[in-house]
């Protein structure tokens, strides 16, 4: 990335810094919130075998790592080839560890409350 | 003699060599390399604790339940509100460090200089308070019983609230007692006791009608199941073995002992990487200082050093989550 050295730019390369400390202590603070209030209707809704409020935590973990990664690394200044190669590689691998694992694990658990030994005696 | 210059015909192309096709420097090209395969790292142990969790979903112990210290705020439950100050702290020292980057790209060295060194000194709050986190697990705050099955049984009053195991227990006398250094000759180390034995807890339990047993076991509503009276004795005497009094590698008062080994484990090897981040910054730090990257030209070691930081507030975006709030 070739690097402007007028003021114009700089200005708004430090304004865009905090408009991303905004968005990410906002995040932050209403995850944190949520943690504590732990509304009842999230907490008792269940979607795709979780529940809706951990939905809502990991959607807005994702929202945040976008912005650090993007903004704070500079990853949308990089070339679309670098992106990609560390951005898809990371999805791809982490998407499929998780769920091969959380597969196995719930199956586990389904072994262990249904099978004939007792494990808790 | 002849030349062994080999053509290949690529020359002047992007990948013909000779360029930067992805337009980065090597180093910084090789520090988003090292950061996948470190965050690859981190996924498999995340991706582990989730493994364990969904094994013992029933009985995983709850996060708010488990960390709700705050500095001088003894007795106080007051889940979360540390950890998120954590958090705030490593996104700001995020924020200074990209702003020094940012400083670098004007070649402005003494603002670099402020604000490497506040990002050094958010990195030392961090740790610290990751210390004090340990601390905190590790010493325990009301103890529980230990089961035949590994599990265990923790106390709480008509209220629901939590019973410590000191309040509870009623010495004893001739019960268990700490070898001491005076008594005797060829003394290295004592046994560590409990501070109450099991018979102690529960002679007292029995005197004390307001206390309840509560297990790991996870109802509907996301709270822990609390037995009756009746039941909680029950338990109790048919399968009590012990007291566990904090957290360590192989007992747990807050519940799965596993629970504890990937708190260790995980934070540990965070901690591992904040530690160093603020190694490497300092390093740095010292170089702006004595002007090696004024002379330079450029300050691309900022940048790349900057990225490893980042990405250590990355990966605790991530393990906040999954061990606090999820």
């Amino acid at each position: 990335m070739a690097h402007d050295t007028t003021t114009g730019h700089h200005e708004s390369a430090v304004k865009r810094i905090w408009t991303v400390f905004a968005i990410l202590s906002v995040v932050t603070i209403v995850e944190v919130a949520l943690g504590i209030i732990r509304p009842a209707f999230l907490e008792h809704t269940s979607f795709l075998a979780m529940k809706l409020l951990n939905w809502i935590f990991i959607i807005l973990t994702l929202y945040k790592a976008y912005y650090i990664t993007w903004a704070f690394m500079h990853m949308e200044h990089e070339t679309k080839g670098l992106r990609r190669a560390v951005v898809w590689t990371a999805l791809f691998l982490i998407t499929y560890l998780i769920f091969i694992l959380l597969t196995e694990g719930d199956y586990i658990y389904e072994v262990y409350k249904n099978g004939q030994v007792a494990w808790d005696f | 003699m002849e030349a062994t210059v080999v053509r290949t015909g690529t020359e002047g192309k992007t990948w013909g060599g000779g360029n930067q096709p992805l337009k980065a420097s090597y180093g910084k090209m090789m520090m988003w390399f090292f950061i996948l395969s470190d965050a690859l790292t981190f996924s498999g142990f995340l991706a582990a604790y989730g493994f364990s969790r969904f094994k013992f979903i029933d009985s995983w112990p709850i996060a708010d339940n488990v960390f709700t210290h705050f500095p001088f705020l003894h007795g106080v439950d007051a889940p979360m509100y540390y950890v998120a100050f954590m958090t705030f702290i490593l996104i700001f020292s995020s924020v200074t460090m990209v702003l020094a980057v940012d400083a670098g790209h004007y070649m402005k060295q003494s603002k670099v200089i402020l604000y490497l060194f506040l990002t050094i000194v958010g990195g030392f709050i961090f740790v610290g308070s990751q210390a004090w986190e340990w601390t905190n697990f590790i010493k325990g705050e009301y103890g529980a019983v230990l089961t035949k099955g590994g599990n265990v049984l923790q106390f709480v009053d008509g209220e629901g609230e939590r019973v410590s195991i000191n309040d509870l227990g009623v010495e004893i006398p001739g019960g268990v007692a700490e070898h001491e250094r005076q008594n005797g000759i060829w003394f290295d180390t004592g046994e560590t006791t409990n501070s109450f034995s099991l018979e102690e807890v529960m002679t007292g339990f029995k005197a004390n009608e307001d206390v309840f047993v509560k297990t790991q076991v996870n109802k509907e509503d996301g709270t822990k199941t609390i037995l009756s009276r009746e039941e909680s004795l029950n338990k109790l005497e048919k399968e009590g073995v012990g007291i566990v009094e904090g957290a360590n590698l192989q007992h747990n008062e807050y519940g799965a002992p596993l629970f504890a080994d990937f708190f260790f484990f995980i934070t540990g090897f965070h901690g591992f990487h904040v530690f160093s981040g603020v190694m490497i910054n300092i390093v740095i730090f010292f170089n702006v200082i004595i002007g090696t990257y004024e002379r330079r030209g450029s300050y691309e070691m900022v940048e790349k050093v900057a990225l490893y930081w980042h990405f250590v507030d990355l990966v605790w975006v991530f393990v906040f989550t999954f061990f606090y709030l999820v």
